[in-house]
C-alpha cells in the first residue's frame, strides 16, 4: 500500500459540509418561549406550541428570519423574493409534532460563498443554501433507582431556531474542511447570528465525503458523517474516512453510499444507515405558515446591519496599520477584540504605536484573558483602558515592566494610570530617587563597576538592570543610563 | 316535492330551549329570564333527551352553572355582551381547560388541554355558557358521527337517521334544543352538511376569518371553525364573537370584522343582488326532494328581487378527488404527534417502535387510519408530484372557477348535500358513498370561501338545506341573503317533534 503522500497524488477527496447553527434570538422559532435553555430545569421553557400539544399553531419568529438573511448576505448569497416553510416528517420522541418545520425547495438564501484561508492561502468555497428550521428536544437516558434503564424527554430545546448552511462539495482535504468551519463560525460570530460554540451544541457539523481517482469526472459514493462535536473531531473523522475510502478503492472494493457515525474515543466511523434505510421525509408546504415575502426593503434593512466581515477586516487592518498577515488574523479573530484594537489605537497613523498596541493585546491581554477564563471576545481591558495604558507607556509615565505588573491588578473600569498610582508603580520622575538607586547599585556591584571602568562598557547593562530592579521597575531605563554614566564618569575622575 | 310545512315537526314555543339566541338576549337583558334559568332549562333538556340523542361527549353542568351565575352578575351590572348567558355547545375538537378534549378518539380519551382555543377564550370573555363538548366523527373525519370512537349521535328529526358530520353533535344539539348555539369545524363540509341534515343554520367562514388556534388540526389548509344556530341572525351573532385576526394563528387574516348582525337589518328586498346557479351542482344521485326544495328556494330568492344568473364552475367535478389527496396528506402529518409519548393513550411496550405501533393501532379508528395511509402515500417519494402537487394545481383551478364566477355574481346558491339525512349504518361499509355526501360542500373549502347552510324545507319528513357561497371575507352578503330567505319562509320556526 502506498504511503499517504503518494495516495494524495492518486486520489482526490471531495468534502461538503452541512452546518447547523443555533440563532441568537431571544425567543424560539415558532413560539414566545425563551430560547436560552442551557441552564434551565427540564421542560420549563415550554408552551403548547413547542410541546406540540393538540391544536397549537406555529408563528414565525421574525428575528430568526433576519439572522438567516444576515448570514446569507454575509456569504454573498442571493435572497429570492419568496420563500416558504415545509414540514419534514419523521417520528422520534424528541420531535413533539412528529414533523420538523424546515425549508425544502424554497430556502431563504441560495448560492454564495465563504472566503477563508487554509494552508497560508486564501480560498473560496461555495455555499449551496441557507435556511431556517427548528431544533428538537433532547433525550436524557438514565437508570432509575430500581436499576431499569429509562429515557426522559426534555423539550426546552424544542423549537429553538436553527439555521442550516449547506456548503458545496468544494473542499479537498480534512484540514481545509476544518479551516472552512473555523471561518464560517467566525462570520456567524461577527454578525451576531450565533455563538458558534460547538461544545454547547450551538454549532454542529455533518460532513459529506467521497474519494475519487484524480481525473475521474464523477464523484465517488457519498458518505455522510455525523456526531462530530469539535473542530478536531471533524478533521479526525474526515481523515479516517478519507483513508478508509482510499483503502477500499485500492482493494478494488466499492464504497457504499451510507451514513456513518464518528466514535470519538475509538477514532473511527461506523455505519449508521444505508441508502436503502434513508428516511422518506415526505416534505410538503407547511399549511400553518403562509409563504414569506422577502421584499427589498426587508433585505435592505438587514443589509444595513451587516458589519465589516472578518476577511475584509483582516486585510484592511494589515494594510492600514502596517501589520503582518498573522498579526492581523489574530487581532481580527474576534470582532470585539479587533474593535478594542481600533478604538484604542485610533485612525491609522504611526505604525510603531499600532504594533505596540497589537503586541499588548495579543500577548498580555490575551494571556490574562486565558488566565482568567474569560470568553475569547472579552478582553480584560476595554478600549478606553487600553488607550490610557498605551498613552502612559508612550509618555514614559509607565515603564513596560511596571505596566505588566499593573495589568492584572487593574480593577473593572479603572484607568491604568490610576491603578499604577494606587500601586505606586508610576515611573520615577524624581532624579534624587534614581540617583540614590544608582549609588546603591554602584556600591553593591564593585566588580561590574570595575569592569566598566576597565573598558568593558557592556557591563553597564547589568548595572542599569539592577538599578531598575531596585526601583521596583519604576525607573525609566534611559534615565537610569544617563545617571549611571554620569556617576561612573564622576567617581572615576 | 317538499313536504308541506305544517306536516313536519312542531312550531317553536316560548320555552327557552326553543328561542333564538337573539330572543334570549332580549329577555335576559329585560330580566324576563335569568341566565341561571336559561342554563337550567337547557341542562334539564340535555338530561331528558341526550341519553337517546347522544349529542354530547361531556356535559359541563358545573362549569355552565358557574358561568350562568357570573353572567347574571354581569347582566345586573349592565355589562352584558351579545353572548352573555347564552348556552353554547362546543365540538369536542376545540381545546378547553375545564373539560376533556377528545376529538372523539380513543387516543385522546381523558385528555385535558392546559390551554383554551382562541374561540373558547373569546366566548368565555363574552360571558357565554358552555353546556358541553359535543360529538364528532373521530378527528372530524366523517359525515355522520358514526366514526366517533364513543357513540353515534342521532338525528333529532328522525332518530334512525344520522345527524351528519363531522360536527353532528353540535348540529343535533342546536336542533334538539340542547344548546342555543354551537361551534363546529368545517374541513370539507363538517358544519354545513350536519346543519343541513339537522335543519339548522351552519356557517363555514372564509379561511382565515376565525382563528384555528386550539382546534385539533385535521387538514390545516382547509379547517375553519364556524357557528351553528337556529336562525341566520344568531349565526351572525356568534360569528361576530369569534371572528378576527389572532396573533397565535399565522393564517388568520388581518381583515376588519364587520358588524355581521347589523348587516341583516333592513328589509328583505334583494333587488340588485346577482345570485349564481351552477349546473355542475346538479349531479346524478341527487334526491328529487332535495332538488325540488332547492329549486323552490332559488325561486323564492328571485321573488325577493334577486337576479338569478347561470355560472360555470367546471372544475367542481375534481373537487372531491383532490380533497381526498390534500386533506389526508395534511392529516397524516397533523396526527403524527399522537404517539403515546407525551399525552393521551400510551400503550407501553418493549421497544419504542412497538409503543408507537400499539398506541396508534389501538388509539385510532379505521377511518382515521385509512386517511393517514392515504395521505402518507400521497406524500411519498415518487408519488408526491403525481398526487399532492397535482391536487394543489387542481385546487388552484377550483379557486379560479369561483374567482371568475364571483366577478359576475354576489353569491352562488346550491344544495348543501345531495340527499337528506341517511339511515344510521347505511353508508358505514362504503367509504366512497360516505365521502359523496360532501360533494357540494368540499369546493368551498378548497377555494377558502365562506358557505352558509340555511334550512329550505323538508323532503320525506327530513330537512333540506340551501347552501349560499360567498366571496372571500364577504360573509355579510351571504348572511344577508340567508336572512332574507329565512324571513320569507317559516322553516327555521319548526322544531323536531321530540318529547
Amino acid at each position: 500500500m502506498p504511503a499517504p503522500n503518494d495516495l494524495l497524488s492518486v486520489f482526490e477527496t471531495v468534502i461538503g459540509l452541512e452546518v447547523h447553527a443555533q440563532l441568537l434570538t431571544k425567543s424560539k422559532m415558532y413560539c414566545g418561549c425563551s430560547a436560552a435553555y442551557a441552564d434551565a430545569e427540564p421542560n420549563t421553557h415550554v408552551c403548547p406550541v413547542c410541546l406540540g400539544l393538540p391544536g397549537a399553531l406555529p408563528v414565525l419568529n421574525r428575528a430568526a428570519i433576519e439572522y438567516c438573511l444576515l448570514t446569507g448576505l454575509a456569504l454573498d448569497a442571493e435572497i429570492p423574493p419568496a420563500c416558504k416553510l415545509d414540514r419534514k416528517n419523521y417520528v422520534y420522541p424528541d420531535l413533539p409534532k412528529g414533523y420538523q418545520i424546515s425549508q425544502y425547495d424554497l430556502p431563504l438564501c441560495v448560492g454564495g460563498w465563504l472566503r477563508f484561508s487554509s494552508g497560508g492561502e486564501e480560498r473560496r468555497a461555495g455555499i449551496t443554501r441557507v435556511h431556517v428550521e427548528e431544533d428538537t428536544g433532547r433525550l436524557v437516558h438514565r437508570v432509575d433507582p430500581g436499576g431499569a434503564e429509562e429515557s426522559l424527554v426534555d423539550l426546552n430545546r424544542s423549537g429553538v431556531p436553527l439555521m442550516e448552511i449547506v456548503g458545496e462539495p468544494d473542499l479537498r482535504s480534512p484540514e481545509e474542511a476544518r479551516d472552512y468551519l473555523i471561518a464560517l463560525r467566525q462570520v456567524l460570530r461577527y454578525i451576531g447570528a450565533s455563538t458558534g460554540s460547538m461544545e454547547d451544541g450551538a454549532f454542529r457539523c455533518d460532513a459529506n465525503v467521497s474519494v475519487r481517482r484524480i481525473g475521474d469526472p464523477e464523484f465517488g459514493a457519498k458518505v455522510e458523517i455525523k456526531n462530530m462535536n469539535s473542530f478536531r473531531a471533524v478533521e479526525r473523522a474526515l481523515r479516517f474516512e478519507q483513508e478508509r475510502q482510499q483503502a477500499a478503492l485500492l482493494a478494488g472494493e466499492t464504497v457504499a453510499q451510507e451514513t456513518r457515525g464518528w466514535i470519538e474515543d475509538r477514532g473511527i466511523t461506523v455505519p449508521q444507515r444505508t441508502k436503502e434505510q434513508a428516511h422518506d421525509y415526505r416534505y410538503f408546504p407547511e399549511p400553518d405558515l403562509p409563504p414569506l415575502a422577502v421584499d427589498e426593503s426587508m433585505v435592505a434593512g438587514v443589509r444595513a446591519r451587516l458589519p465589516e466581515l472578518p476577511a475584509t477586516r483582516r486585510s484592511r487592518i494589515a494594510a492600514d496599520y502596517g501589520l503582518g498577515p498573522n498579526e492581523a488574523a489574530l487581532l481580527t479573530e474576534e470582532r470585539a477584540v479587533a474593535d478594542v484594537f481600533e478604538a484604542a489605537v485610533g485612525p491609522p497613523g504611526d505604525a510603531a504605536s499600532a504594533r505596540v498596541a497589537a503586541n499588548w493585546i495579543m500577548n498580555d491581554l490575551v494571556g490574562l484573558q486565558r488566565q482568567r477564563g474569560l470568553p475569547p471576545e472579552t478582553l480584560p481591558l476595554d478600549a478606553d483602558q487600553l488607550r490610557d495604558l498605551l498613552a502612559a507607556l508612550a509618555a514614559g509615565e509607565l515603564t513596560a515592566r511596571a505596566a505588566k505588573e499593573v495589568l492584572p491588578q487593574i480593577t473593572r473600569g479603572e484607568r491604568p494610570r490610576d491603578a499604577a498610582r494606587r500601586l505606586n508603580l508610576l515611573s520615577l520622575d524624581d532624579d534624587a530617587a534614581v540617583r540614590a538607586a544608582v549609588d546603591e547599585t554602584v556600591a553593591a556591584f564593585p566588580a561590574a563597576v570595575a569592569d566598566y571602568r576597565g573598558g568593558k562598557t557592556a557591563a553597564i547593562g547589568r548595572l542599569i538592570g539592577e538599578t531598575i530592579k531596585r526601583t521596583g521597575g519604576r525607573a525609566r531605563p534611559e534615565t537610569v543610563r544617563a545617571v549611571m554614566e554620569d556617576v561612573l564618569r564622576k567617581d572615576n575622575g | 316535492m317538499a313536504t308541506a310545512l305544517d306536516a313536519v315537526g312542531r312550531p317553536a314555543t316560548d320555552a327557552p330551549t326553543d328561542l333564538s339566541a337573539a330572543e334570549l338576549r332580549r329577555r335576559l337583558d329585560a330580566r324576563e329570564l335569568s341566565a341561571a334559568e336559561v342554563t337550567e332549562a337547557y341542562l334539564a333538556r340535555i338530561a331528558a333527551l341526550d341519553p337517546d340523542l347522544r349529542c354530547y361527549i361531556t356535559v359541563m353542568a358545573d362549569v355552565a352553572r358557574a358561568q350562568a351565575a357570573a353572567a347574571d352578575d354581569r347582566i345586573a351590572r349592565g355589562e352584558a355582551g351579545p353572548l352573555t348567558g347564552i348556552p353554547v355547545a362546543l365540538k369536542d375538537n376545540l381545546c378547553t381547560t375545564d373539560a376533556d378534549t377528545t376529538a372523539a378518539s380513543n387516543i385522546l380519551r381523558g385528555f385535558r388541554s392546559p390551554y383554551d382555543a382562541t374561540v373558547v377564550t373569546r366566548l368565555r370573555g363574552g360571558g357565554a355558557v358552555f353546556l358541553g363538548k359535543a360529538n364528532t366523527d373521530e378527528f372530524a373525519m366523517g359525515s355522520s358521527t358514526e366514526n366517533s370512537a364513543f357513540f353515534t349521535t342521532r338525528n333529532p328529526w328522525h332518530t334512525g337517521r344520522v345527524p351528519g358530520g363531522s360536527s353532528g353533535g353540535p348540529a343535533a344539539a342546536v336542533a334538539a334544543g340542547e344548546a342555543a348555539l354551537g361551534l363546529g369545524s368545517d374541513t370539507g363540509g363538517s358544519i354545513r352538511q350536519p346543519a343541513g341534515f339537522c335543519g339548522v343554520v351552519g356557517l363555514k367562514p372564509t379561511y382565515g376569518r376565525v382563528s384555528r388556534y386550539g382546534l385539533l388540526a385535521f387538514a390545516s389548509s382547509l379547517d375553519q371553525i364556524g357557528p351553528f344556530a337556529r336562525t341566520v341572525a344568531d349565526a351572525a351573532l356568534l360569528l361576530g364573537a369569534i371572528a378576527g385576526q389572532d396573533p397565535m394563528d399565522a393564517t388568520s387574516a388581518p381583515e376588519p370584522v364587520p358588524d355581521f348582525a347589523a348587516a341583516l337589518a333592513g328589509d328583505a328586498d334583494l333587488r340588485g343582488v346577482r345570485i349564481g346557479v351552477a349546473a355542475e351542482y346538479d349531479v346524478d344521485g341527487m334526491e328529487a326532494g332535495v332538488k325540488a326544495a332547492v329549486d323552490a328556494a332559488v325561486g323564492r330568492l328571485a321573488d325577493l328581487g334577486a337576479e338569478i344568473v347561470p355560472v360555470r364552475l367546471p372544475h367542481t367535478k375534481y373537487a372531491l378527488a383532490t380533497y381526498y389527496i390534500t386533506a389526508p396528506a395534511e392529516a397524516s402529518a397533523n396526527l403524527s404527534r399522537y404517539d403515546g409519548v407525551k399525552y393521551g393513550l400510551s400503550v407501553e411496550s418493549e421497544t419504542l417502535r412497538e409503543t408507537y405501533e400499539r398506541t396508534r393501532g389501538e388509539g385510532f379508528g379505521a377511518e382515521v387510519k385509512r386517511r393517514i395511509m392515504l395521505g402518507t402515500y400521497a406524500l411519498s417519494s415518487g408519488y408526491y408530484d403525481a398526487y399532492y402537487v397535482k391536487a394543489q394545481k387542481v385546487r388552484t383551478l377550483i379557486k379560479r372557477d369561483f374567482d371568475q364566477a364571483f366577478a359576475r355574481v354576489d353569491a352562488i346558491v346550491a344544495p348543501t348535500s345531495p340527499t337528506v339525512a341517511f339511515p344510521i349504518g347505511a353508508r358505514t361499509d362504503d367509504p366512497y358513498q360516505m365521502y359523496l355526501s360532501d360533494v357540494f360542500t368540499i369546493p368551498a373549502n378548497m377555494a377558502g370561501i365562506p358557505g352558509l347552510a340555511v334550512p329550505c324545507g323538508f323532503a320525506d319528513g327530513l330537512p333540506v338545506s340551501l347552501q349560499i357561497l360567498g366571496k372571500p371575507f364577504d360573509e355579510a352578503t351571504i348572511l344577508r341573503l340567508g336572512h332574507a330567505y329565512e324571513q320569507s319562509e317559516g322553516w327555521t320556526d319548526r322544531r323536531p317533534d321530540l318529547p
